[in-house]
Parts: C-alpha cells; structure tokens; sequence
C-alpha cells in the first residue's frame, strides 16, 4: 500500500488555503504581524475558542450540538477563581473541571434519554447555566488573591506561552483519538447513519453522553485558561462564545448534519479567525469590522461549499 | 355500524401502560396550556398581587418585544428554517430608527428602519431560499454581520433623542389605547393578523407544505424558494416593529441592545410547541410560550425570588416541554437507544 504525498496533501481541509492567504496578505499589509512573538500572541488569544472548538467538532461530527458552552466558560471560571481562598488552586480548579464535565454529562444524558432535540436540550442549559452563575456569582466579579494563578496565565516553557502549549498539546491528542481510535470512528459511524450505527453494535447514547462530556470539559478548561490570564472572573464571561466556537468549526468544514469533520479542519478554523482578528487589529481596522469580515466569510465558505459538494440526488430544485 | 365493526376487530390491547398512554395523549394535546393553567393558579395563590389586572397587563407589556419578534420567527421555523439573526436586526434597527429620528424626523426614520430591516431580510431570505444554505450558518454569520454594522454606523457610541416628551413617536412604547398598553397592541394584533394568513390563505399552507415535506411541495408545484424568502422578509418586519416598540419605550439604544433576543425568542417559540423541524406549530402556541415565559419572570420576582432564578426555572421548563411532546409521538417516556 503506497501513498503518494500528493494524495495526503488533497487531504487539507481548504480553510487553512484562506488561513494561509490571510496571513500572507498580514504579513504583506501589516506591519509587525509577520513575527514570533504575534504568532504566540494569536495562539494565546485563539486558544480559548479553540480549546471549546475541539470538544465542539467531535459533538457536531455526532450531528448534535452545544449551545452551553459559553455559560460553562463563566461557570468554571467563576469557581475556579471564586473557590480558591478557600480550597487552594488546585483542587478550585478541579471543582470547576468537574462542573464542566458534570453538566456535560446532564446535557447528554437529557439528550440521550429524553430524545430530545440537543439543539433545544443545550438552549435551555445555556440559559440555566448561565442563570446558576449569575446566582452563584451574586452578579460581581472575582479576582484571584494568589498571583500563582495569573502568573501560571503568563508563562511560557521554551518561549512559548503555557496556555499555547496546552492548546496545541490537547489539540494533536484529539487529532489522534479522531484518526486512530475507535471512538473516533464511532463518532463519524453516529453521525453519519445513527441507526446504522446503532445495528453495527455502538451503544450510541453512552458514546453521546462521553462526547457531550467532552465539550464540557474543554469549555471549562477554556474558562479557566481565560481566567488564568486576567487573574479574574465576570459573569459574563464567554457571552456568544458558542456562536464564536460554532463559527470555527464550520468554518473548519465540519458539517451540522454530522458525520463529517476534522480536528485540523477546526484549528484552521480557528487560527483564521484568529489571524483574521489581530491582523486587522495591526492595520487599525476598526474591531467592528471584523465581525462584518467573520459573518461574510462564514457565508461565503458555505456558498463555496455548495457549489462544490452539492448532491443533486435526493433534490428537487424549483 | 360498519364503523363499530372494524373497532371490534382490532384486538384488546393488554398493554399495562394503556393508562400512562392516555395520559401522555391528554398531556400531548392540552398539555402545554394545562400546565399553564396551573402555574397561574399556584402563583395566583402564592402571591396576591399576581392575578391582578395591573400585573397581568405589565406582563403583557413586558413580553411584547420578545412576543412580537416571536410571531415572525415561528413562520421561518414552521417554513424548516431557524432566523438567528433577529437579535442582532433588533439592535440594528433600534439604533438606526433612534438616531434618525432626531435628523430627519419620526416618519422617514421609520420607513429607512423598515426598508433597512427588510433589506436584511431579503439577504437571509436569498441565500437560504434561492441559494439553499444552512439556515443555522447564514443567519449566524448574518447576525456577526449585523452586529457589526451596528457598530460601525453608529461608531461604538449609544444614541437616544433629545426631545422625549414632545415626539408622538413616544405613541408606540409608551402610550395606552383603550387602556391597553400599545406595545400589546401592536403584538397581539401581528400575532392575529398573521395566525390568518398561516391558517387561511394559500401562502400559509405553502409554508406548512415547505417546511413539512419539501420534496412533495416541490411536486406539488410549490416554490420552494419564493416562500422561504417570504418567511424571512416576515421575519424581518416584525423584528423592525419590535424595534419601533423598543425604540420608542427607551427612547435611546445601546448597540447590543438585541443581544441574546435571537435565543430567547426561539426558546418561546419551542416552548409553545412549535417543531424545530418545520411543518408544524402555530401562531397562538407561541404567544403561550411567550406568555408562559413572561409569567415566570414576573411570579418568581413577586415570589421574592432573584431575578436570575427565572432562567433556571426556564431551562426545566423548555425541556420538559419538549420531552413531553417527543415522548407522546413516541409512545414511551424514555428512548430505546443503548
């Protein structure tokens, strides 16, 4: 079994050809955009969406999806930082790990064994949620006492910064359990024919459940990498985070209906984003530009998919 | 008699769930305005300042924004669409309708509002209609898009009017026709005005054909394209009326005045038990789910109880609502699924 290089090379997902155009058009345009320390800058400030976008991808490939996300984001964040007078650092942040993965586990059980829709399942947790924080919260931010925290935000291993590290380590571990494991391939068999899946033997809905577990988890993490870096906490934290995160994603080629996607597709996705963001900023573009930019390209892709990839079977055009 | 015949042929069902079976059917059908029914009459003894003609007619007031928008975005999703884009629009047109009315005046601000808003809609309308798109992606990208202009027409900066007491664009926020709040006029009158046209004219059988089963619509001789491109310019005027109502009530606008509307006015219009999927749901359901929403804000905040408390009671609430519906077609409370 040979493989030619060009084979694997079709294989890209085309955002990273607009990546690309995108950061050669910066570094053409923008002064100081093409240098290290910009680069780390953009892995830092993207790592927070992307974090969430790597759950996100997987559950989307299972053709659900999560709207809680960004009240997660706030939720973990407020523990992490609120609790850790109390408890210390680490076991604070483990609560608010914990809470994410927890209401994970509640939005896929619900979606699991009610059958209901995750669309409006995690709607409703993302109003609740958000509710729970600003209950928890009393409507006031919280700042960490212990400069460990904000320090831990701040540093870098081999000057480059931790939190970017994080992102790019947990970022090639989930490329591996989507290529190489069989929960990966379960989740493309789910959402790509659930009852197929379902006769081919996958217990569908504890493969579900450990998924929507997943985003959870990372959208905690993703809130307290965020906190890390302000050594603080609002309760607005990560307001329209799921549609920023919903973005990358499809930006990254992941279709809604499941079944197809890729973790490399969504981290072009999210360094377009990205890039797109600072270096607009470099150019002092206004930053309401950038959300008319975002919104233009987002469709644009989706009309350059459909001339490419659509299925006439099945269709009937008038 | 031949009727009686064919019922004594099919056998007895000795089922033991028969009686839940009943139940969830009772439940499926009336159940939303059942359970309505009965979290009035709880909050109705819990508080006595609830049933009150002065409360009930404040909540009336309250939910006309979200109730008004609500109406328009239950003919895109009985259509097979979502419109995401509505909260954005709202803070678009609120702005836009504020700042004009102290440079050319009430009137022409209102026209440009609504051309502009209907512009919008035209946009959503031709890429999900025309160009078959993902109406999930394009009006998030279009709500991105908006927000965006947002900023950019009125720099960052809030806008309101200078003269509030003198405009007779103060009618539509804050005046009283009949001793009913004109907000609630305006509301209800769309929903009423717009339940005709779903029940009783051929577009609106269109749109539950489209939305139900577009393949036979298409056979069917139904353009497909056309109707969803009405659903949204629908959409997008009653998004702008609501913006007059805001607009005029505030007499100012932020520029992310109509953040979060997008969700909380599909969460009413789920809640009344309109399908996600398109081809079903009704005008009235959503003005119960709107009302039922509006209901729990305001008994929890009479209750005592903070104000965010609502949203967590909103959650269960819309779950369980959803649940009810699914397990009825169902047949069982729970799925099968391993």
């Amino acid at each position: 079994m040979t493989k030619s290089p060009l084979r694997h090379l079709s294989r890209i997902p085309p955002i990273w050809m607009i990546l690309i155009a995108c950061v050669a058009f910066f570094s053409v345009f923008a002064d100081s955009f093409f240098a290290i320390g910009n680069f780390t800058n953009i892995l830092i400030q993207t790592s927070t969406i992307g974090l969430i976008a790597l759950g996100m991808t997987v559950v989307m490939i299972n053709g659900n999806i999560d709207l809680s996300v960004g009240a997660v984001v706030a939720l973990a964040a407020s523990l992490a930082v609120g609790l850790q007078a109390d408890l210390g650092i680490v076991p604070a942040v483990l609560v608010g790990l914990g809470a994410g993965v927890a209401l994970g586990f509640l939005n896929g059980m619900v979606v699991w064994k009610t059958g209901v829709d995750a669309f409006i399942v995690t709607l409703g947790a993302m109003m609740g949620v958000r509710g729970l924080v600003f209950l928890y919260t009393g409507e006031q931010s919280f700042f960490s006492m212990n400069f460990a925290y904000a320090d831990f935000g701040m540093s870098s291993i081999a000057g480059v910064p931790t939190l970017a590290w994080v992102f790019l380590a947990l970022t090639v571990i989930m490329h591996v359990v989507m290529t190489r494991t069989t929960h990966g391939r379960n989740a493309y068999a789910v959402g790509g024919n659930r009852e197929a899946a379902e006769n081919a033997g996958i217990r569908v809905g504890r493969h579900m459940v450990a998924n929507f577990m997943l985003v959870g988890f990372f959208a905690a993490l993703a809130g307290i990498t965020l906190s890390t870096q302000m050594g603080a906490s609002t309760p607005n934290l990560g307001t329209n985070y799921e549609l920023w995160v919903i973005t990358a994603v499809v930006l990254g080629g992941t279709k809604l209906t499941g079944g197809v996607g890729t973790i490399l597709g969504t981290l072009g996705g999210v360094l377009t984003i990205g890039v797109l963001r600072n270096g607009m900023n470099l150019m002092q573009v206004p930053a309401f530009y950038v959300l008319v930019v975002m919104g233009a390209i987002l469709i644009a892709v989706l009309l350059v998919d459909a001339r490419v990839n659509r299925r006439v079977a099945g269709e009937v055009k008038l | 008699m031949a009727k009686t015949d064919v019922e004594l042929a099919v056998p007895v069902r000795r089922d033991p769930w028969i009686t839940r079976d009943k139940v969830v059917h009772l439940l499926q059908t009336k159940g939303l305005l059942i359970a309505f029914a009965l979290f009035l009459v709880a909050f109705s003894l819990a508080s006595d300042r609830f049933a009150s003609v002065d409360n009930i007619s404040t909540v009336l007031r309250q939910v006309a924004i979200v109730g008004t928008i609500a109406v328009g975005v239950t003919i895109v999703v009985i259509g097979g669409n979502l419109d995401l884009s509505v909260g954005s629009l709202l803070s678009f047109s609120t702005v836009l309708v504020v700042d004009l009315h102290d440079k050319i005046g009430p009137g022409p601000a209102i026209l440009i509002m609504f051309a502009a808003a209907l512009a919008v809609g035209c946009v959503n309308g031709l890429l999900v209609g025309f160009a078959r798109l993902n109406s999930l992606i394009v009006t998030l990208g279009m709500l991105s898009a908006i927000q965006g202009l947002t900023l950019i027409y009125s720099g960052g900066q809030n806008v309101d009017i200078a003269d509030q007491e003198g405009t007779w664009f103060a009618f539509f926020g804050r005046d009283f026709l009949l001793g009913v709040a004109v907000p609630t006029w305006i509301f209800l009158g769309l929903a009423v005005i717009l339940h005709v046209v779903l029940t009783r004219t051929t577009f609106g059988r269109k749109v539950f054909a489209v939305g139900g089963n577009p393949t036979a619509a298409a056979f069917s001789g139904v353009r497909r394209a056309r109707v969803v491109f009405s659903t949204y310019l629908i959409s997008a005027f009653c998004t702008a009326c609501a913006a007059v109502i805001l607009g005029s009530r505030v007499m100012g606008s932020q520029n992310n005045v109509g953040q979060g509307y997008e969700l909380v006015v599909l969460a009413g219009v789920i809640l009344g038990g309109t399908s996600l999927l398109g081809g079903s749901g009704s005008i009235p359901k959503t003005v119960v789910g709107v009302l039922i929403l509006g209901f729990i804000q305001n008994g929890l905040l009479l209750l005592g109880y903070p104000y965010y408390a609502q949203w967590l009671v909103t959650w269960v609430v819309i779950i369980l609502a959803v649940w009810l519906d699914v397990a009825s077609k169902r047949g069982r409370l729970f799925t099968t699924t391993s």
